[in-house]
């Protein structure tokens, strides 16, 4: 035997390893719907394994949870069993030796506060709070609930109108969600059991790249009800188009010179090609919908007028009042907010950096944006400032690396100060103070901590904060729109408090958010004004889904898209993106599992085909 | 060292040197509860019932802590007790709760911190798969229902024995302690010292119980019941009838015996002496053959055993002498041949001992007569005489003071302290050295014999020869020892080793009981000594007259014994 031998993994262990992979990816595929104490005991079976044995609290206790809770679910519990389940698991929680057991036993803690009514409808009624259906992940998961299922089919048939076709059915602007959509109906995709999700957002883009112009449906009857729409961005414009073609008047009125909202005034064209947002604005607006532009509700006209002039309002006025970071010399020259430098850009005014030292202060997606068009619009040097590290940022990790790979500098753990001025009161350099990350929040973020370090001073002549937006509540606080939080306050529903005939979505009701939660809530307002005004219109669309075929099930590469070189598309707006080849998009569509047929989707929850 | 003060309970307490929180927390007079915490054994953390709480609500395990200046830590608040109720609900959920049949019932430590705690149901249901009963050794009783896994005895038989018998098998939930390959420990090379029965907290290792052939033996007419009492039994007995920590209680002992119808009673010291005189012998007689060195002592059993199991080759380094159990054993039944032939009884000869590991000894082929019945028909632990005293009712300090039977109930200072490490040295230096007066035995008590490292050297003059002793406790440190040796960078003339921590005193027959107790006892040893009417073994006349009368041909029959040819 030698004094010392080099590791190297065993068979086994190779193998195992490649198990906990699979497993990860299995946890990321668990579709919603699943009994959540169920799956607190799976979990806990499974940290219960990781245990060595040797603490009392892990070693014992873990396994005595384990029974206690499969005595709730099999109904054999008590209400005192939940009791003790608390308790025993309290105790591992601050008793046991290291984290698998603390924090296995945290799981059922976290559990039990989380969803404790669900370990008491098991208790006393034997059935579970969760839903009881297996919906389609995709599906579900789309807060449009886009039949996704569907137009991957149509797009592996070469049916590309008819999957536009079938995604407007819940979606009017596909075009949007082709190029920047968030994709949350990717997170849970059951093709991460086997290898990795569908590329959704892709094929979307290849349908739309290739469907040529889709005309929209048929309006219904005009039914001579008069629908107004403050905010012309995604939320809005969802909405009016299904009232358009369920027959209302619709108009809609924007503050701004375009419509698009945030599609056009925070996304950038690099993101999303301009002339694109044109047409699919231009497309919805083809069902017969009136807009006045350049109109601020509340300045122009009251809101209280439009209340008497239309028989309902939907408020979608999003979220562009940019937030201050309250530090000194915040108001010097050169100190400028993310939504001013994107609302210019969106109305192609386009700020001159050429040669400046940009400092952008923030950390998300808005803060990329800005980082990004501030490379392009020339500027010598981008630093992104921001307070944690780059994993705690909420930015996409590809806005982040796209950024970097376009020679964007990150500053991280470094909290702004103050702004320092020249005699002329131009902002010459931020102040930042170094960060230490410390404990996580409850949402299980790090904070950051002042560090013991010097203060650092970072040059700069031009400063963009991108720290977030609000609300522009005028005009609609007096009509006695309800407020909370610096957000309208309405239900799931979209209807707002005690206001007959006022529904109001999208960011303004969210806060900032995603285009497709803004989408969803303008579908979601057009059912109900629609049943407000007494109607019940039904959207459908009569495209026949193919039916499916042994598609590729072995595991498979996830077929990516790609982008433009950095060091070219850096130095313009046009679209960065790469749509995937007619060979790509085929194949990637044949990897769709089609949870619509199989498994429980064939049965319910699966395909909607009207709303 | 950490030097400083810390708060317990809002209680100021210095602490200089102590190895963890717990030991400080003792220190100022707060019992913490824990199962698997052994001040001379490796800090294992399983237990986690010495938790306690800082003042920012934190909770750890005062074991694995360190002191620290102006710590503060609270020991009792309602969270911990809560969380020490649970804990001890848990480990009785996984326990074989037959307490009232259970062999530890009493002296359980499961059972007293359940007790204390207030723990009076347990809402777990117990499925655990245990391994199987073990009774395979001639010392220990293995009884898996009960192990809480506290690791006590694993890290005692690897830490402080050097033997690792028994080690955790399997993990998690299914996690249990075994010998390698679930084997039976009479398979494996285990030597009998039975300290892992002595620091079992629960009933899972108890020491192999033969109070009922005792028993059976003492209430048999045809019986004769002969019982020889070890050194060490003496200042143990009492403990556990509020006689005292170390106090010699050999009379009253004798007394209870004689009650409980034991027909004789002597005192194992005569066999001691006689061993020191025939080890000195032998020893002499080596020095002038040249070796073979270093010789062994050749007393504990348990020794013996592991250099045959483990190290063979210094089976010719051990002393041919018979252990004084066994020299004691055959001489009694040597002595009672002819009386039981004109009776028609049979002697029984039962010896008290501090010691799992005599029971083995006694069990040994070359114990046993040509008829294979054995010199020492049985061995009773201290804590098994305790219980058959208990059992008949009788008040030990009651009793009336009774000296040990005649002809082999007296012997020498020096055989009283071959109960305490260092004593059979001590007591072969007295013997050796030439100088009879008093200041050769205040050299020797001064002298690196007596102490408590647990390896000691000394150099003593004989004749010619500067012989060079060392003394070892703890097997492991014989271990070690043998190394160096082995190495060449240690050599000695006479090396005495006893298995357990602190010699016989610290026994694994002996009550339970902490580090302060046993030294203790072995104060009450070294009394025994200082008030002995004669210090050396040859001033023992029974047993000078004895070596006297026998032929060289008996002593080697009698008193000898090879280990080699076996």
């Amino acid at each position: 035997m030698s004094r010392l031998d080099i590791k190297s993994p065993s068979k086994a262990q190779t193998v195992v390893d490649n198990l906990y992979r699979d497993v990860e990816r299995r946890i990321a595929a668990s579709p919603p719907g699943l009994c959540p104490v169920d799956m607190n005991l799976s979990f806990l079976q499974l940290c219960h394994a990781q245990s060595c044995g040797k603490c009392v609290p892990c070693r014992i206790g873990l396994g005595q949870l384990s029974k206690l809770m499969a005595q709730v679910l099999d109904g054999t519990g008590t209400m005192e069993t939940i009791n003790i389940i608390e308790k025993t698991a309290r105790t591992i929680v601050n008793t046991a030796d290291c984290a698998i057991g603390r924090d296995a036993a945290r799981l059922v803690v976290d559990g039990l506060e989380g969803f404790r009514d669900d370990y008491e409808e098991h208790v006393k009624h034997h059935r579970c709070l969760a839903a009881l259906q297996n919906p389609v992940p995709c599906v579900s998961l789309c807060p449009a609930g886009v039949d996704i299922p569907g137009y991957m089919a149509l797009v592996g048939e070469g049916r590309y109108a008819d999957a536009v076709r079938l995604i407007r059915k819940d979606n009017p602007m596909p075009v949007a969600c082709a190029y920047i959509c968030e994709h949350p109906c990717e997170a849970r995709c059951r093709r991460n059991m086997i290898d990795d999700a569908i590329n959704i957002r892709g094929l979307k883009r290849y349908a739309v790249d290739h469907a040529g112009v889709v005309p929209n449906p048929e309006n219904a009857p005009s039914t001579g009800k008069k629908v107004a729409i403050i905010g012309g961005g995604p939320s809005g414009l969802s909405c009016a188009y299904y009232l358009s073609l369920m027959g209302h008047k619709v108009t809609i009125y924007e503050e701004r010179d375009k419509l698009g909202g945030m599609l056009r005034y925070g996304i950038p064209a690099y993101r999303f090609p301009r002339q694109k947002l044109d047409e699919e604005i231009a497309s919805i607006l083809s069902t017969g919908i009136e807009v006045h532009t350049g109109i601020t509700v509340g300045r122009d006209i009251t809101f209280d007028k439009l209340q008497r002039d239309y028989d309902c309002l939907y408020i979608a006025i999003g979220a562009h009042q940019d937030k201050k970071t309250g530090i000194p010399g915040e108001d010097s020259k050169n100190v400028m907010s993310a939504v001013e430098m994107l609302r210019a850009i969106g109305d192609e005014k386009m700020p001159d950096f050429t040669g400046k030292k940009v400092v952008v202060i923030g950390g998300g997606n808005v803060a990329m944006d800005v980082t990004r068009s501030a490379i392009r619009l020339g500027a010598d040097k981008v630093t992104c400032v921001y307070r944690r590290r780059i994993e705690d940022m909420t930015a996409l990790p590809d806005e982040i690396s796209g950024a970097l790979a376009e020679g964007a500098e990150l500053m991280t753990l470094a909290a702004p100060v103050r702004i320092e001025a020249d005699d002329n009161g131009v902002a010459s350099a931020l102040w930042v103070q170094p960060q230490l990350i410390g404990e996580s929040d409850k949402a299980g973020r790090p904070r950051p901590n002042k560090a013991a370090l010097d203060e650092v001073r970072v040059p700069a002549d031009i400063i963009v904060v991108a720290i977030g937006q609000g609300i522009e509540i005028q005009g609609f606080t007096q009509a006695g729109v309800p407020i909370k939080r610096g957000t309208f306050v309405a239900d799931s529903a979209t209807s707002v408090g005690d206001m007959d005939n006022v529904f109001a979505g999208g960011d303004c009701v969210t806060g900032p958010a995603t285009a497709i939660r803004a989408i969803a809530a303008g579908k979601v307002a057009a059912a109900n004004i629609d049943e407000h005004l007494g109607f019940h219109h039904e959207i459908r669309v009569d495209v026949e889904v193919p039916a499916p075929k042994l598609n590729n099930r072995p595991p498979h590469g996830r077929i990516n898209t790609t982008e433009r070189e950095a060091c070219e598309r850096k130095h313009d707006f046009e679209d960065i993106e790469c749509g995937l080849t007619e060979e790509g998009a085929c194949t990637e569509a044949s990897r769709c599992l089609r949870c619509d047929h199989f498994g429980y989707g064939i049965f319910k929850g699966g395909r909607i085909e009207k709303w | 060292m950490a030097k400083g003060i810390m708060y317990i309970d809002g209680q100021r307490v210095p602490f200089d040197g102590e190895p963890n929180v717990l030991s400080v927390i003792r220190k100022a007079g707060i019992e913490m509860p824990t199962f698997c915490y052994y001040s001379d054994l490796s800090v294992y953390g399983a237990c986690r019932m010495c938790v306690v709480e800082d003042e920012r609500g934190k909770i750890d395990t005062s074991c694995s802590m360190q002191p620290r200046d102006g710590l503060k830590i609270r020991t009792n608040t309602a969270r911990l007790l809560k969380h020490r109720r649970m804990i001890l609900e848990l480990m009785l959920a996984s326990h074989n709760c037959n307490c009232a049949i259970c062999e530890k019932s009493g002296s359980c430590h499961l059972q007293e911190l359940a007790l204390q705690f207030g723990v009076r149901r347990v809402r777990f249901a117990d499925n655990r798969e245990v391994g199987a009963f073990d009774d395979s050794s001639p010392a220990v009783v293995r009884d898996p229902s009960k192990c809480i896994l506290c690791g006590d005895c694993v890290r005692v038989c690897e830490e402080s024995i050097g033997m690792g018998i028994i080690d955790f098998a399997k993990r998690g939930y299914n996690m249990q302690v075994m010998p390698a390959f679930g084997r039976k420990l009479s398979e494996t090379n285990c030597i009998s010292c039975g300290q892992c029965s002595a620091v079992c907290p629960t009933g899972a290792i108890t020491v192999y119980n033969q109070i009922g052939p005792a028993w059976r033996a003492i209430h048999d007419p045809s019986k004769r019941v002969v019982v020889q009492i070890a050194p060490a039994v003496r200042v143990a007995v009492g403990e556990a009838f509020g006689l005292g920590q170390g106090a010699n209680v050999l009379y009253q002992l004798v007394s209870a015996l004689k009650c409980m119808g034991v027909d004789e009673v002597y005192d194992t010291i005569f066999g001691a002496d006689l061993t020191t005189i025939e080890e000195s012998n032998e020893f002499l007689q080596r020095v002038k053959n040249g070796g073979p060195f270093p010789m062994f002592t050749s007393c504990c059993p348990a020794w013996v055993k592991y250099l045959e199991n483990e190290n063979p080759k210094y089976l010719r380094n051990i002393s041919t002498c018979k252990s004084p159990m066994e020299m004691f054993g055959a001489l009694v039944k040597q002595k009672y041949k002819e009386k039981d032939a004109e009776d028609g009884r049979t002697t029984f000869h039962i010896a008290l001992m501090p010691c799992t590991a005599k029971k083995m000894e006694a069990a040994r082929p070359q114990f046993k007569d040509e008829n294979g019945n054995p010199d020492v028909d049985l061995v009773l632990t201290t804590q098994e005489v305790i219980d058959m005293i208990k059992e008949s009712g009788i008040q030990l300090g009651e009793m009336e003071y009774e000296s040990p039977d005649l002809p082999f109930g007296l012997g020498s200072g020096s055989a009283m302290i071959y109960g305490t490490t260092g004593g059979v040295a001590e007591a072969v230096a007295r013997h050796c050295l030439p100088d009879k007066s008093k200041n050769t035995l205040r050299e020797l008590e001064f002298s690196p014999l007596r102490g408590e490292d647990s390896i000691r050297e000394a150099t003593l003059q004989v004749g010619d020869l500067e012989v060079r002793i060392a003394v070892v406790h703890g097997l492991i440190n014989a271990q070690k020892l043998l190394k160096e040796i082995e190495e060449g960078r240690a050599m000695y003339h006479l090396i005495e080793v006893m298995t357990c921590v602190g010699g016989c005193v610290g026994g694994a027959g002996q009550p339970y009981g902490r580090k302060a107790i046993k030294d203790q006892r072995r104060e009450g040893l070294y009394q025994a000594d200082r008030s002995a009417p004669f210090k050396r073994a040859e001033y023992n006349p029974g047993a000078t007259s004895l070596l006297e009368s026998m032929d060289e041909h008996t002593k080697h029959h009698l008193l000898h014994v090879s280990y080699l040819d076996n």
